[in-house]
């Protein structure tokens, strides 16, 4: 069985997370063997997924951490952890 | 998240600091400082209010700590609390930016990737400029916010799919469904972009 382009774009996502069944992923891979396009996509949305992933792309504002501690240490002088009455 | 962090035991820190041990707190959550703010940005799209988010998510689960009841990771739980403060602040500054509308007619159908006919890899070395930096959070900014959760918690986060499930109480199918059509549009949208991003052609971003 041979799968066109536009449903391999649909198992991208699966095929890189591993979760494709087994006959559907040996497809997948066969139609990537041979199609330079889907190759493309496939290797662009890993590669995009891996930028995405990296710490760089958010950066802390500066001075972050020392305010939102210094806010704690504020709760913590009033505020107790109990058991709160609406879990919502 | 990182998975050094597991070996913590956050029970016993959760258990001490319940017990009144309360500056533990400062410990606890210093690892997910990075996460929590990451997910409020996307959210609030600027740095002073997604500040604000993440400090009233910490204080939030701070107070709610004894709610906690280890069913989940801590983490899952304190990024439930994030998302659910940045929905509910967006909700009070009545931010409707027509993404109701955006995401009915695309749901259950089909998205196009970006047509390439090779890729050549961009190495994380291009995160050092701002520009790239910059296009990547625009582009996780202006997915509607159903695939914008999926795709931080499992793409940005590295929740596993389960973990991304519990957190947003859904379950794995929509969240494979979800995360494909994320990664898809930002496939699309920053495929184009980012195709001349790579060393080879640098000298040429002037437009």
């Amino acid at each position: 069985m041979v799968i066109e382009c536009k449903h391999v774009w649909d198992y991208i996502s699966g095929y890189l997370d591993d979760s494709l069944p087994a006959e559907t992923r040996e497809l997948v891979q066969r139609h990537l063997e041979h199609c330079q396009i889907c190759s493309a996509i496939l290797d662009s949305t890993r590669n995009i997924m891996v930028l995405t992933a990296d710490d760089q792309v958010f950066e802390l504002p500066l001075g972050f951490s020392e305010r939102l501690h210094a806010r704690l240490s504020e709760e913590m002088k009033n505020g107790l952890a109990v058991p709160s009455e609406d879990a919502g | 998240m990182d998975v050094e962090l597991s070996v913590r035991d956050e029970a016993r820190m959760i258990a001490s600091i319940l017990a009144g041990d309360r500056e533990q707190y400062h410990e606890l959550i210093r690892p997910y400082e990075r996460s929590v703010y990451k997910m409020a940005l996307s959210f609030m799209k600027n740095e002073s209010d997604a500040e604000d988010v993440a400090q009233e998510a910490f204080l939030k689960a701070f107070r709610k700590l004894a709610d906690f009841r280890g069913q989940a990771k801590f983490s899952t739980w304190l990024i439930s609390i994030t998302l659910n403060e940045a929905r509910g602040r967006l909700r009070r500054q009545a931010i409707v930016r027509m993404e109701s509308l955006d995401e009915s007619p695309e749901e259950g159908g089909h998205i196009s990737p970006a047509l390439l006919r090779d890729w050549r890899e961009v190495p994380s070395e291009a995160l050092e400029r701002q520009e790239i930096r910059q296009m990547l959070q625009d582009a996780i900014a202006n997915l509607s916010p159903l695939y914008r959760e999926v795709l931080l918690l499992r793409d940005v986060e590295e929740f596993s799919i389960e973990e991304t499930a519990t957190a947003l109480a859904i379950t794995t199918g929509t969240v494979k469904v979800r995360l494909h059509r994320a990664r898809m549009m930002m496939q699309k949208e920053l495929a184009p972009k980012l195709k001349n991003a790579g060393p080879r052609r640098r000298w040429f971003q002037w437009s």
